[in-house]
C-alpha cells in the first residue's frame, strides 16, 4: 500500500499545513493523486512576516553571494531533474515530447538569474552629471516584499522567471500557486529549501487568488504585486485596490521571460547627491 | 514690513530673546531699500485652453480667477475646462501623435525640444517674473533655480529623441501615445518641464492641466511651443481644478497618467486608473528628515537645514520637514537655527532681497495655521520668528516645534509650509529608524563629515533622493522620485524617460 503524502505549503523556510487545515483533492483525469494544502488569509499575513523579517538578510548579502545563491537554486533543480520529469508527466501538466525541454529551461531559467544579481546596478544605474559641484549617483535597490499572483495554467518556467526576477533585486516572495500548479509545490520548495537561501526569502502558497487578493493587495507590508494570472477583471481589480501603501503593481507578461525588464519592476531607484570641494 | 506682529510664546522663552532682540536693533538699525524685480511682462485678461496650438475658449463658458497671493489681486481669468474641453484636447493629442509627431525623426524631435529649450533662457526673466507674480515665490528663487532648471530639463531631454536606443540596454523602445498629466502649483513651470519634456522626446504628445492657482507660465509656455513652431496638438494645455483633473485620468484615450502633488488626491488617482491599462507615474508627498549628526559641519548644517525646510516657502514635496538632530549637539544646533532663521527676509517675492515669499494660497495659509494650531495643542516647545509680516496677501512667519512626540501631527503631516519639526536621536540606528518611520519616502538628509557613516546610513534609508551635506538640490540629469507613499517613477534623467516609453 502506498505511503501518499499531502503537499505541503513552504513559509519562513518551513513546510506547513494551512493553519485552517484546509486541503483540496489534487485529480489527474478525474482520479485523486494527492491532497493539497490551501491557504487562508491568515496563512498570507503569516508569510509577509517570515519574508520582510528575511528580506532584510538577504538584501544585505553582498550581490556576489546572491549570484552564487541563485546559481545554487540551478544545481539544486538539476539534481531534481528525473522528479521533475516524472511529476510533470504523471500529473498531465506537460507532454512527453515537451517536459525535457521545459525542465532544462526552468534550470538554465535560474543559472540566466544568478548572473543578474552583481550586474543589473551597473545596467540600470547612473552617475548623473548634474550641472553643478556635486557626486551624484543613482543606483537601484530592494522594494521588500513582493506577492506572486501566479498564472492559472501553470507554467514551470513562468513561474521560476518571476520568482528569480523577484529575487534578484534583493526582494522576498510570497508565491501564490492556483491549484494546477500545486502540486509542484513540495519539489519547488525543497530546491529552495536547499540553496542556502535563508528561511523566507521564498514562500509558497497554494491557494485562490480571487479569495486571497484582496488581502494580498490591501497588505501594508508588502510593496510590490506581480500578477501573472490571465484573469484581468481580478488584476484591474488588484491593481485599484493596492494603492493603500502605493503598491508597485506589474501587470501579465505572460511572453517575457529571461530579462532584464523583469528585474527593474521591483527595484527602486535611489539617487545620492554629495558634494564636491574641499 | 509695517505692521509689528507679536507672537503669542511661553513664559520661558519670552523674555531673553526679546531683550536681545531690541538690544540688536538698537546697534544694527540699517534695513535693505526695496529692490523690486522691474521686468515687465505682458498678461492677457482672459486665457482660454491651448488646443490643438491655438487658444481656444472653454466650452463650458466658464472662467475663473488666478490671483497674486502676494497682494491678492486678480491677474487674469483663466477656462474653467469641463469633460468637453478634456475631450476635445485628448483627440487633438492623439491626431497629433498619430499624424505627426510619432512619425517624425529622433533628431527633428529633438530640435524642436532644444528650439524650445533655447527660448525659455532667452525669455527667463519674463517667465521668473511671472512665476513669482501667479506664485509668490521669491523672485530669485524663480530666477536662479526655477527657470533655468525649467530649460535645462528641455535642453537634456532634447538630446535623447534621437537616442533612444540607448536608453534601455539591448531594447528597443517606443512611445505610449498620449500622456495626460496633472502638476501642482509648488514648482508651476519646472513640474511642466519635468512632464512635458521626456514625454515629447519620447516622442509621446501630451494634454497637461497645471494648478488652477499658477497656470499663467503654463499659458505662458503655450505661447512659446507657438513660437518654437512645434506641431499643433503635440502640446495641449488646459486649465481648471480637480474636476477638470478628473476628466482627463478617467478619459479613456488617455494611455498614460503623470501626476505630481499630495499623496490623498494620489491614491484617488491611482484607484480610479488602476481600473484601467493606464500607466502610471506618481510624485506624491513627503514628511523628509534632514538628519545632523555630531560630526557634521554645523554651520554648514544650519544653512542646509534652513535651505530644505524654508525653500520656496516649504511648498516643496521633498522639504526637510523633520529635523533629527544628535543629542550632544541639539543646543548649539538649536541656537544658530534660530540665529538664523531671524534673518530670513519676509516680503514682496518680486523683491531680489526676499528670502521667503507670499504663501500660494489663502487656502493653504490656513491649513498650516490650522496644523500649527493642531501642534501647539499637542504639547512640546513651540518657537517662531518674530517679524513683520506685510499687512496683504499670504505670509507665515517660520517657525520650529521641539522635542514633540513622533506621533504627533507637526511630525507626521506634510504641512507644505515653513513649520520644521525637531527632535533629537542618539545612534545611527536611532536616526535611521525614526527617519524612516514614515508611510512617506521621498527624501532625506545626511550631514556629517565621516564618509563611511554617510554612505551606511544612505544605504538604509528608505527614500528616492538623498542628500548628503547638502538640501535641496535638483539637475535635469538626476533622477527624482520616491519610495514607499511619495509615489513611483522616476523624473529627470535617464530615469526619468523609462516611464515614457514602452519596451518592445
Amino acid at each position: 500500500m502506498d505511503v501518499n503524502k499531502t503537499i505541503k505549503m513552504y513559509v519562513g523556510g518551513s513546510f506547513i499545513r494551512s493553519e485552517s487545515g484546509a486541503t483540496v483533492d489534487y485529480k489527474v483525469s478525474g482520479v485523486e493523486f494527492a491532497r493539497v494544502c490551501w491557504a487562508s488569509k491568515k496563512d498570507f499575513r503569516n508569510a509577509v512576516t517570515a519574508a520582510q523579517s528575511a528580506q532584510k538578510s538577504w538584501a544585505s548579502k553582498t550581490a556576489y553571494n546572491r549570484s552564487q545563491i541563485l546559481y545554487r537554486m540551478g544545481e539544486m533543480a538539476q539534481g531534481k531533474e528525473t522528479e521533475l520529469i516524472n511529476l510533470l508527466l504523471e500529473t498531465e501538466l506537460c507532454s512527453e515530447d515537451e517536459v525535457a525541454e521545459m525542465v532544462q529551461d526552468a534550470i538554465d531559467t535560474f543559472v540566466y538569474y544568478a548572473g543578474w544579481c552583481d550586474k543589473y546596478q551597473q545596467v540600470m544605474g547612473s552617475v548623473n552629471p548634474v550641472a553643478a559641484p556635486y557626486h551624484n549617483f543613482t543606483s537601484p535597490e530592494a522594494l521588500g516584499v513582493v506577492s506572486l499572483i501566479s498564472s492559472k495554467k501553470f507554467n514551470l518556467v513562468n513561474l521560476i522567471d518571476n520568482i528569480c526576477s523577484i529575487l534578484v533585486g534583493g526582494n522576498s516572495v510570497i508565491a501564490l500557486v492556483e491549484k494546477e500548479g500545486s502540486i509542484l509545490l513540495s519539489v519547488l520548495a525543497e530546491i529552495f529549501h536547499t540553496s542556502d537561501l535563508p528561511g523566507g526569502v521564498v514562500n509558497l502558497l497554494s491557494g485562490d487568488p480571487k479569495t486571497l487578493g484582496q488581502v494580498i493587495s490591501e497588505h501594508m507590508e508588502v510593496q510590490g504585486l506581480s500578477f501573472q494570472n490571465e484573469d484581468q477583471a481580478l488584476y484591474y481589480q488588484i491593481r485599484s485596490s493596492s494603492v493603500d501603501n502605493m503598491k508597485r503593481v506589474v501587470g501579465y507578461h505572460a511572453e517575457r521571460k529571461l530579462s532584464l525588464e523583469n528585474v527593474l519592476e521591483f527595484v527602486e531607484q535611489k539617487t545620492v547627491w554629495h558634494p564636491i570641494g574641499v | 514690513m509695517t505692521k509689528k506682529k507679536t507672537q503669542k510664546k511661553k513664559k520661558t522663552e519670552s523674555k531673553s530673546p526679546k531683550k536681545n532682540k531690541l538690544k540688536a536693533s538698537k546697534t544694527l538699525k540699517f534695513n535693505y531699500a526695496p529692490a523690486l524685480e522691474s521686468t515687465k511682462v505682458e498678461i492677457l485678461e482672459q486665457y482660454g485652453n491651448f488646443i490643438g496650438g491655438e487658444f481656444i475658449a472653454p466650452k463650458s463658458g466658464k472662467f475663473f480667477d488666478t490671483v497674486n497671493p502676494a497682494d491678492g489681486k486678480k491677474l487674469a481669468s483663466l477656462a474653467l475646462s469641463g469633460v468637453a474641453d478634456v475631450d476635445l484636447a485628448v483627440k487633438a493629442a492623439r491626431k497629433a501623435f498619430n499624424s505627426e509627431w510619432s512619425q517624425l525623426s529622433g533628431s527633428e524631435r529633438g530640435k524642436f525640444l532644444f528650439r524650445i529649450a533655447r527660448i525659455i533662457q532667452e525669455r527667463s526673466r519674463e517667465l521668473a517674473v511671472l512665476e513669482t507674480l501667479d506664485g509668490g515665490k521669491p523672485i530669485k528663487e524663480s530666477r536662479d533655480v526655477d527657470i533655468p532648471l525649467v530649460a535645462q530639463h528641455f535642453f537634456y531631454n532634447a538630446g535623447w529623441a534621437d537616442k533612444l536606443d540607448y536608453l534601455v540596454p539591448g531594447k528597443k523602445v517606443k512611445p505610449l501615445g498620449v500622456c495626460g498629466q496633472i502638476i501642482p502649483w509648488n514648482f508651476p513651470m519646472l513640474m511642466l518641464s519635468w512632464k512635458i519634456a521626456p514625454a515629447l522626446a519620447a516622442g509621446n504628445t501630451v494634454v497637461l492641466k497645471p494648478a488652477e492657482q499658477t497656470s499663467l507660465t503654463a499659458l505662458k509656455f503655450a505661447e512659446i511651443c507657438q513660437e518654437a513652431g512645434l506641431p499643433k496638438g503635440v502640446v495641449n494645455i488646459i486649465t481648471g481644478a480637480g474636476e477638470t483633473g478628473a476628466a482627463l485620468v478617467e478619459h479613456k484615450d488617455v494611455n498614460k497618467i503623470a501626476f505630481t502633488g499630495s499623496t490623498d488626491i494620489g491614491k484617488l488617482i491611482a484607484r480610479n486608473a488602476g481600473k484601467t491599462n493606464k500607466k502610471l507615474t506618481m510624485e506624491l508627498g513627503g514628511k523628509s528628515a534632514n538628519i545632523v549628526f555630531a560630526d557634521a559641519a554645523i554651520d554648514q548644517a544650519v544653512e542646509g537645514i534652513v535651505a530644505g525646510i524654508f525653500f520656496n516657502q516649504g511648498h516643496v514635496c521633498c522639504a526637510g520637514s523633520r529635523l533629527l538632530v544628535e543629542e550632544s549637539i541639539k543646543n548649539i544646533v538649536l541656537k544658530k537655527l534660530k540665529s538664523r532663521m531671524k534673518q530670513i527676509r519676509i516680503g514682496d517675492p518680486l523683491d531680489k532681497n526676499t528670502d521667503l515669499g507670499a504663501i500660494n494660497s489663502k487656502e493653504q495659509l490656513k491649513k498650516i495655521k490650522d496644523l500649527v494650531k493642531q501642534g501647539q495643542k499637542e504639547g512640546g516647545e513651540f518657537w517662531q520668528v518674530e517679524t513683520d509680516l506685510p499687512t496683504r496677501g499670504n505670509f507665515f512667519a517660520p517657525c520650529l516645534f521641539m522635542d514633540q512626540s513622533g506621533s504627533s501631527t507637526i511630525a507626521r503631516e506634510e504641512v507644505f509650509g515653513p513649520v520644521l519639526s525637531v527632535s533629537t536621536f542618539r545612534t545611527p540606528d536611532e536616526a535611521i529608524a525614526k527617519a524612516n518611520d514614515t508611510n512617506y519616502g521621498l527624501a532625506a538628509g545626511i550631514w556629517s563629515e565621516k564618509g563611511s557613516k554617510i554612505h551606511m546610513v544612505a544605504s538604509k534609508l528608505k527614500a528616492g533622493i538623498i542628500w548628503a551635506n547638502t538640501y535641496n538640490k535638483f539637475d535635469a540629469t538626476s533622477p527624482f522620485g520616491g519610495f514607499k507613499e511619495s509615489g513611483y517613477g522616476r523624473e529627470g534623467g535617464r530615469h526619468g524617460l523609462l516611464p515614457y516609453v514602452e519596451v518592445e
